[in-house]
């Protein structure tokens, strides 16, 4: 039996997830919680805290607050401050390979590098994603009619790619192929690197606002059904043509979050009710990891081993579900 | 066990609107520094001459998101959707959130917003729309744009500030234009802004009523040069708004001015099977030209009042509040629009009356 450990946690949980074994939680009213063998405290930002993601070496967590302020926090209660925008609100992050970090606000996004250095990659209209390539030192940033491919390392040319409509999140497949938008319609938007061809995949009743690729980036789970709607994208074509797995399908709850299982093609769904499930892709199989009871789950997070699932929600709740006993 | 389903409190919302230099930045000011108990997040255009060190004060550019295929009736702003989104990770720091809009801004976009995004919805509700005018340059200001005009039609409280710097002559004629645009905002006269800040924030549902019980007396001026035909052809659906439809003629010219115009209409109790479906086609078909509307209806056999409210083609209603013992069970409902059919708009109301 899966065994729930509630944390104490304030507000609205940003991020839930794993740094090696130990469990964050980073909340918006600007506390970052560390479970190791204690618990550590964090509050980096003057205020509070409005993104969360964890560095690609799994070492340090990166947030952004509504100080214009950017931290790497680590389990052994120390945080560095990266980048600062006075006055900004930096709502959107992305950790990239070589230590590199993403920001945005407004319309305009920064990467900084490694070593200190900082770009700025300017738009027309608002940012509403950014995300790193899997190689390359390439950042996407979704925008109002599609996206735009640049260059963080050298002075390449930027490719844009387009499709009317804001899009919002977005995310890379793990072998680069493929870039997927979130929309402020209720739709994925997705586009094949090598053509360019546009993809739709349609038919939510809500905004997906959580994506996770499964292991070996064979699909893409996406909230913002009743289920976890979950794309193939092996094969030449990928989603083209093809329907949708549907997991965890209950009657009249939206799923709000997803995490793929590092190991196995596997899902944790959480839903509008508090609920946290996990589904396995190939027979539907379901454990249930929470009861529902409380307010919808913001974030759901696996370790390197996927023995455990951190989860939070929009107020109050957060914890840890162990898959072992003991 | 099952959940416990809380109702989450939705964050009232005001709309500040009014053109450059009539005094918005005084309002805000006044609103952030005075001691009223309530704690404000504030979304502005530029931080400007907003001199105040909150935390919870956010600039904003407008960011216009076309949906659909442009139609006006379905923009809503962009970044007010992700600063709401963003201030919800912080719900419990404020009781309530102003938008101060553009001199320039056309406010439908932005009261669209509250309606239109499903989250922001959750969120929060439009609680007024406050407009700010310049007692002294308010005429030409309406004689020179449309933005003008449809800020004082949106608007559910008009706040006529400057009027110092007007004779008593000249206030009644502002007074009186701006009646003859929006007969039924609630309006205050100042000095420097100088209003009980009560009076125009978190009105929710008592102006509604208040707004509603007035009978206005219509100022027959309205002439119709110009025809915009903007019919917009196509099922609207108010939950999922996933039609398509082209069209491209909301180009109003900036000539037209006293076009706005407003309508009161009274009944008993309705029937509903003829009201929704009615007011549902009203606001499909003319929808572009219809810029607020509101209602307190009754319902034959329904206890309850009904509230209605809407904003181009967005329609919202829902239960109020038990009728009382010494209330009168009457049904009304204003529009406040453009070229609209009055006439029509009246007999088909009518007809919505119970049996």
């Amino acid at each position: 039996m899966p065994i729930v450990a509630p944390m104490d946690v304030d507000g609205f949980v940003v991020r839930a997830g794993f740094l090696g074994d130990a469990a964050y939680v980073a909340t918006g009213e600007g506390v970052i919680h560390f479970v190791e063998a204690g618990e550590t405290h964090l509050a980096p930002h003057k205020n509070g805290l409005l993104a969360a993601e964890p560095s690609i070496d799994g070492k340090s967590l990166i947030t952004s607050g509504d100080d214009g302020a950017i931290y790497a926090s680590s389990p052994d209660g120390s945080s560095e401050l990266l980048a600062e925008r006075p006055r900004k609100w930096i709502d959107l992050i992305a950790s990239g390979p070589n230590g590199a970090v993403a920001f945005a606000s407004g319309r305009t996004a920064w990467v900084r590098l490694s070593d200190g250095r900082e770009k700025e990659f300017a738009h027309d209209r608002a940012v509403g994603g950014i995300a790193f390539a899997p190689k390359g030192l390439r950042l996407a940033v979704s925008r109002y009619d599609g996206a735009t491919l640049w260059w963080a390392g050298t002075e390449g040319k930027p490719v844009n790619l387009t499709w009317k409509g804001a899009h919002l999140g977005t995310s890379f497949s793990p072998d680069g192929k493929y870039l997927v938008t979130a929309m402020q319609e209720n739709a994925l938007h997705g586009w094949r690197l090598s053509d360019n061809q546009d993809m739709r995949m349609t038919g939510y009743p809500a905004k997906v606002k959580s994506f996770s690729w499964s292991v070996k980036g064979k699909y893409l789970a996406t909230s913002g059904a009743n289920a976890a709607i979950v794309w193939p994208f092996f094969g030449k074509t990928g989603p083209m043509g093809q329907s949708p797995l549907q997991l965890g399908t209950r009657s009249d709850v939206l799923v709000t979050a997803v995490a793929c299982h590092p190991k196995e093609e596997v899902v944790a769904l959480g839903y509008q009710d508090g609920m946290v499930m996990m589904s396995r892709f190939e027979d539907n199989a379901e454990v249930l990891l929470r009861r529902p009871g409380g307010h919808p789950i913001t974030s759901l997070g696996w370790d390197n081993a996927g023995l455990r699932l951190a989860f939070g929600s929009e107020k109050n709740d957060a914890g840890i579900i162990s898959l072992q006993d003991g | 066990m099952s959940a416990t389903q809380e109702t989450p409190a939705q964050i009232p919302v005001t709309v500040l609107t009014g053109y450059l230099g009539a005094g918005k930045t005084t309002l805000l000011n006044r609103i952030l520094t005075e001691n009223h108990g309530q704690r404000y997040a504030v979304i502005v255009n530029e931080f400007g001459e907003v001199g105040i060190d909150n935390d919870l004060l956010v600039e904003s550019d407008e960011e216009i998101f076309e949906m659909n295929n442009g139609c006006i009736c379905c923009t809503v702003r962009g970044d007010l959707i992700r600063t709401v989104q963003n201030l919800m990770k912080r719900k419990g720091a404020f009781d309530a959130i102003i938008v101060e809009t553009t001199g320039v801004a056309d406010p439908a976009p932005v009261a669209q917003t509250f309606f239109m995004d499903d989250d922001v919805r959750a969120a929060a509700k439009l609680d007024a729309v406050v407009a700010v005018v310049d007692a002294r340059h308010v005429l030409q200001r309406l004689e020179d744009t449309q933005e003008a005009e449809d800020q004082v039609a949106f608007a559910d409280v008009i706040l006529i500030n400057k009027t110092d710097l007007v004779s008593a002559d000249e206030l009644s004629a502002v007074e009186a234009r701006i009646r003859s645009i929006n007969p039924y905002a609630v309006l205050h006269h100042s000095e420097r802004c100088g209003v009980d800040i009560a009076k125009v924030l978190d009105r929710g549902a008592f102006d509604l009523d208040r707004i509603l019980s007035l009978d206005p007396h219509f100022l027959e001026h309205g002439h119709h040069a110009h025809e915009c035909s903007p019919d917009c052809d196509h099922d609207h659906d108010h939950h999922h708004h996933d039609h398509s439809h082209d069209h491209g003629h909301h180009h109003h010219g900036h000539e037209e001015t006293h076009s706005v115009k407003s309508i009161s209409l009274t009944a008993g109790d309705l029937d509903p099977e003829m009201f929704f479906p009615w007011i549902n086609q009203v606001t499909q078909i003319q929808g572009p030209n219809i810029l607020r509307m509101k209602g307190i209806l009754a319902f034959k056999d329904d206890p309850q009042r009904y509230v209605i409210q809407g904003v181009h083609m967005i329609v919202e209603g829902d239960h109020q509040r038990d009728w009382k013992n010494d209330e009168p069970r009457e049904s009304r409902l204003v529009f406040i629009g453009r070229d609209l059919n009055w006439d029509v708009l009246k007999a088909n109301f009518k007809a919505c009356a119970a049996e």
